[in-house]
């Protein structure tokens, strides 16, 4: 016998049906945020430190796609060459919508300690980033946190992303 | 930020303004005092003519003309038994020299010697691949042509190795700027997105340490906190910080406990 009563009417009245979609849509999307198999550099051995079981990142969800069709996130993970600038745009524009991205090292943010011609100076200039990850490299627990972060920021989004700023954005 | 000094002069230059720093420099010996080097030597100079040769640092150095670098190699490959080319490259002397030093590293496993065979040349100006020679070449000799734009004659696939093949400029010459040309500052945008695009996106930011004072969706000043993206033309006001009082403990009430041997 349940101890409580459940009355909406009293409790302020049913939920609205709009806020509930978007926070259920939401919650699948944030906590099933599939990363794109894809490392640069040094900081791709923290990543592999990431998903592998001391970290674990499959307890967020969390499992590394080899596709980027079935990806959700791509974790830049390191120096981006200008050689290679072109088949990271091609590799973000394969994935499905929604996609989000996490910026991860010096490396990625700004270039970092390469600060010459072969380098691109940040990974923004080619894609859209939602979360700047620092750290050179970043320890496991810190891209955890990032991811988490990222958790939040889905959870605050609206569910349909043409209500999202970045939407806009992205038509560079 | 390092600041930025052109480069064109600085071959000419002395790289250190110290007035007490002496410039090391390496002893250099005359090649009949090692035996198999003088050896090597002799026929290598019955065939191709060797403008200078020295033993430096217990490997020999030996120069002779660029065009016949393919005789020479083959001379110290067949008949002295060099039987690897473990490094080959070019140095750029354009400012100092005119030239190019187009080098060979070699290595006798039989004998265990090392030598260096050295040729000069302009720019512009071809070399003779070895690649039918010494398998390793191929790659290094790409690599030279990417770096430095001398070309081998002869090769089986004459292109770039490092460098993207629509790259401009030859990055290892000293006067090629360290943090890029104009070419090479807009390479990926205008790659993937078009020139078009330069506007939108802007320059490149090439300071690590850039503040922009008023800034407020990346900088924030302590004390001075703000909603994220205010307009803080006009100045902001100052806060005072407010620190969390859950965990500080006032020790004046002699609340605690004290225990009695301590007493």
């Amino acid at each position: 016998m349940a101890q409580h009563q459940v009355n909406y009417a009293s409790a302020g009245g049913l939920p609205v049906a709009l806020t509930t979609v978007d926070h259920l849509v939401n919650w699948g999307r944030s906590n099933s945020l599939w990363p794109l198999t894809y490392g640069l550099a040094c900081c791709a051995i923290e990543m592999m430190a990431a998903g592998a079981s001391r970290y674990d990142f499959d307890r967020f969800g969390t499992i590394f796609r080899a596709s980027p069709r079935q990806s959700d996130v791509m974790i830049l993970a390191g120096t981006l060459s200008k050689k290679h600038s072109e088949f990271a745009r091609r590799l973000y524009d394969q994935m499905t919508e929604p996609k989000w991205v996490i910026s991860m090292g010096s490396c990625a943010n700004t270039g970092g300690m390469f600060n010459t011609y072969a380098t691109v100076q940040g990974v923004d200039r080619i894609i859209p980033v939602d979360i700047y990850l620092p750290g050179c490299a970043p320890r496991p627990e810190t891209l955890q946190y990032a991811l988490m972060m990222l958790q939040k920021k889905i959870r605050r989004e609206s569910a349909n992303m043409k209500n999202n700023t970045k939407q806009n954005l992205r038509l560079i | 930020m390092r600041k930025y000094v052109p480069k064109d002069s600085v071959q000419k230059k002395a790289y250190y303004t110290d007035r007490f720093h002496v410039v090391p420099s390496t002893p250099r010996e005359d090649v009949s005092t090692d035996e198999v080097f003088a050896k090597h030597l002799e026929t290598l100079s019955a065939k191709v003519e060797v403008k200078s040769a020295r033993i430096e640092l217990g490997s020999m150095v030996v120069e002779i003309n660029h065009k016949d670098n393919y005789k020479a190699v083959e001379i110290l490959r067949d008949e002295c038994g060099y039987a690897q080319l473990t490094e080959m490259s070019a140095v750029d002397y354009l400012a100092k020299d005119g030239n190019f030093e187009v080098f060979y590293q070699l290595l006798n496993l039989k004998e265990a010697k090392r030598m260096r065979l050295v040729m000069r040349i302009e720019q512009g100006l071809a070399v003779e691949s070895v690649v039918p020679l010494f398998k390793s070449a191929n790659f290094a000799e790409r690599e030279m042509f990417d770096m430095f734009g001398i070309v081998s004659n002869n090769h089986p696939l004459m292109k770039r190795i490092i460098m993207p093949d629509d790259w401009e400029g030859h990055p290892l010459l000293k006067t090629y700027p360290l943090q890029g040309d104009e070419f090479a500052s807009w390479y990926e945008v205008d790659k993937i997105f078009g020139k078009d695009a330069r506007e939108a996106i802007g320059p490149e930011n090439r300071d690590p340490s850039r503040i922009d004072r008023y800034d407020t969706k990346r900088f924030s000043r302590v004390g001075y906190e703000v909603p994220f993206g205010a307009d803080i033309s006009e100045g902001e006001t100052k806060t005072e910080i407010e620190y969390s009082k859950t965990f500080l403990v006032d020790y004046t009430k002699g609340s605690g406990k004290q225990l009695d041997k301590r007493k």
